[in-house]
């Protein structure tokens, strides 16, 4: 390790008070850092849909007709691989449950596309039984493009770069193909709680 | 956010090929567009650092540090040609 | 890929702090006493790297205040919410050590045989790397002519007013205050456009070289405003400072 340097320390929350909470290595965080790999898209809600799809075969929300679906308010805690951890983030979205419902597909495993071409992969039932959303607004205003505005996929007890920003579809799949990070040497699943960063771990 | 440029991984650079690389010129396996690296598009508030073509945004290179080692991605480039 | 390159070793070293010098309100200079150090470029920067007790490691780049030949500093603008440059500029202090490679950069640079005329284009503190640039070209008693374009939130913002103010023979500096400008200011006091570039930057057909430090959006705007006046792009050199989140 280098040496250390005198007077400077990291900023964090009193651990005590966050005890179970906070997954291995991770530390809290009061801000909401913007991670990007490319540029913020600006996709026009006019222009947006959302699909879930398996071979051929896809199902299509338009923005209105995304909107109109029934949603639910939801705070999570969201773990970033980057180590910080941000508690009771408040968001809005449809939940995925609905949507693979609806879309009357299913399948093993999901890729999500998104605008900007960032993709991610993750097992069909880790988006299933209450566990994740296409969420629309945070902190009751509508998600802001660095946040991944219009949508973005929410999956909180994941790493949080599956919760894809900018997500336009599902596609399902009978292999668990890698996306974008899962490509450059990140763990395919992504689990904080037994601290799955990286391939192998 | 925005996104920074090839002088801002210049040291990265250089401990992957022991050298200064950011006059060096890229090209890009996607559009064909040539300039020199620290001209490039580098996005360092990742998981990993992502260097992309200003013109096409296409991928060019990524580096990914995986338990103390870099990792290092350059399929986005032209091949020497 | 293909092209020139520095050769050279660079490896993570320690740097005892010297000096910690007032520039602003919000920015300090910091001179190190850098062993072994072999010598810089004008425009090139070093990396600094921090290590707390637990073993988290923040690094950042700064750029060079210093001309080659004078002691190694850096200037450091403190960023609101930041986690490094806090310490650096309020924590830091003559006699600490500090953690840091270089020099590093073999783009972002000039010499005297580099000729010119120079236009050096600043947004906020990327005017430290051009500060490097006139005072080696001071010290190199080249005479080159040299138009600095300093953009500023307000003038006490001004980082090296003293020097920029009393500018060497052959160099004109004009700053424009963007956010708010002392009584009487007679300056420019918008941001950087077209307009503006028009009135105060060399003309393309004297073969001008330009180097255009700051913020993202400030760098793009000026490049596109000069390469759209036809300077060209090859002669046109940029280098990117982060703001939010790169503290």
């Amino acid at each position: 390790m280098s040496p250390v340097s005198r007077g400077f320390h990291r900023r964090r929350q009193d651990p005590a008070a966050n005890a179970g909470r906070v997954p291995p290595g991770q530390y809290v965080t009061k801000d909401f850092p913007v991670l990007s790999a490319g540029p913020t898209p600006h996709t026009p809600t006019e222009r947006w849909s959302f699909s879930i799809g398996r071979g051929g075969q896809r199902k299509t929300w338009s923005w209105a007709e995304f909107r109109a679906l029934p949603s639910q308010d939801v705070t999570v805690d969201i773990h970033c691989v980057t180590k910080w951890t941000k508690l009771d983030t408040a968001w809005q979205g449809v939940s995925v449950d609905t949507l693979l419902d609806l879309s009357g597909h299913d399948g093993p495993f999901a890729l999500a596309h998104c605008d900007g071409g960032y993709t991610t992969s993750l097992p069909v039932e880790d988006l299933r039984g209450g566990k994740a959303w296409v969420a629309y607004a945070r902190d009751g205003r509508p998600l802001e493009p660095e946040h991944g505005g219009p949508a973005r996929l929410l999956v909180p007890h994941l790493y949080f770069w599956k919760s894809a920003k900018w997500v336009r579809s599902l596609e399902l799949r009978d292999t668990n193909d890698p996306g974008f990070w899962e490509n450059y040497g990140y763990h395919i699943y992504g689990d904080p709680w037994r601290e799955q960063r990286y391939a192998g771990d | 956010m925005e996104a920074l440029d090839g002088n801002a991984i210049g040291g990265l650079l250089y401990e992957i090929f022991d050298t200064d690389m950011t006059s060096a010129v890229s090209v890009c396996g996607n559009c064909g567009a040539a300039c020199q690296v620290a001209e490039l598009a580098v996005y360092t508030h990742a998981p990993g650092t992502v260097v992309r073509c200003r013109s096409c945004d296409s991928v060019l290179m990524v580096f990914v540090k995986i338990h103390n080692r870099i990792c290092v991605d350059l399929l986005g480039l032209a091949a020497p040609g | 890929m293909a092209g020139t390159a520095l050769r050279g070793r660079l490896t993570w070293q320690i740097a005892k702090v010297t000096a910690v010098a007032v520039e602003t309100a919000s920015v300090r200079t910091i001179t190190l006493d850098v062993p072994g150090w072999p010598g810089h470029q004008a425009g090139q920067h070093v990396d600094i790297r921090l290590t707390d007790e637990d073993g988290y490691v923040a690094e950042r780049s700064y750029s060079i205040a210093s001309a080659p030949g004078e002691p190694v500093a850096i200037t450091v603008e403190r960023l609101d919410d930041g986690e490094v440059s806090p310490y650096l500029t309020d924590e830091l202090r003559a006699g600490d050590d500090l953690e840091l490679r270089g020099p590093i950069g073999g783009y972002f640079v000039w010499e005297p045989d580099d000729g010119g005329p120079l236009l050096l284009l600043a947004g906020g503190s990327g005017v430290v790397p051009l500060r490097s640039i006139l005072r080696h070209r001071e010290r190199t008693r080249s005479n080159v002519p040299v138009r600095l374009l300093y953009a500023s939130r307000t003038l006490d913002d001004v980082i090296y007013r003293g020097e920029l103010d009393q500018p060497a023979v052959g160099v004109e500096v004009v700053y424009t205050l963007t956010r708010h400008q002392p009584p009487g200011w007679t300056g420019y006091a918008r941001r950087v456009d077209a307009a503006l570039l028009a009135e105060v930057a060399w003309a393309a057909g004297v073969m001008p070289l330009a180097y255009a430090c700051g913020p993202t959006s400030f760098v793009e705007a000026v490049s596109q405003v000069l390469v759209h006046s036809s300077y060209p792009p090859e002669r046109v050199k940029t280098e990117r400072f982060g703001t939010a989140g790169g503290t």
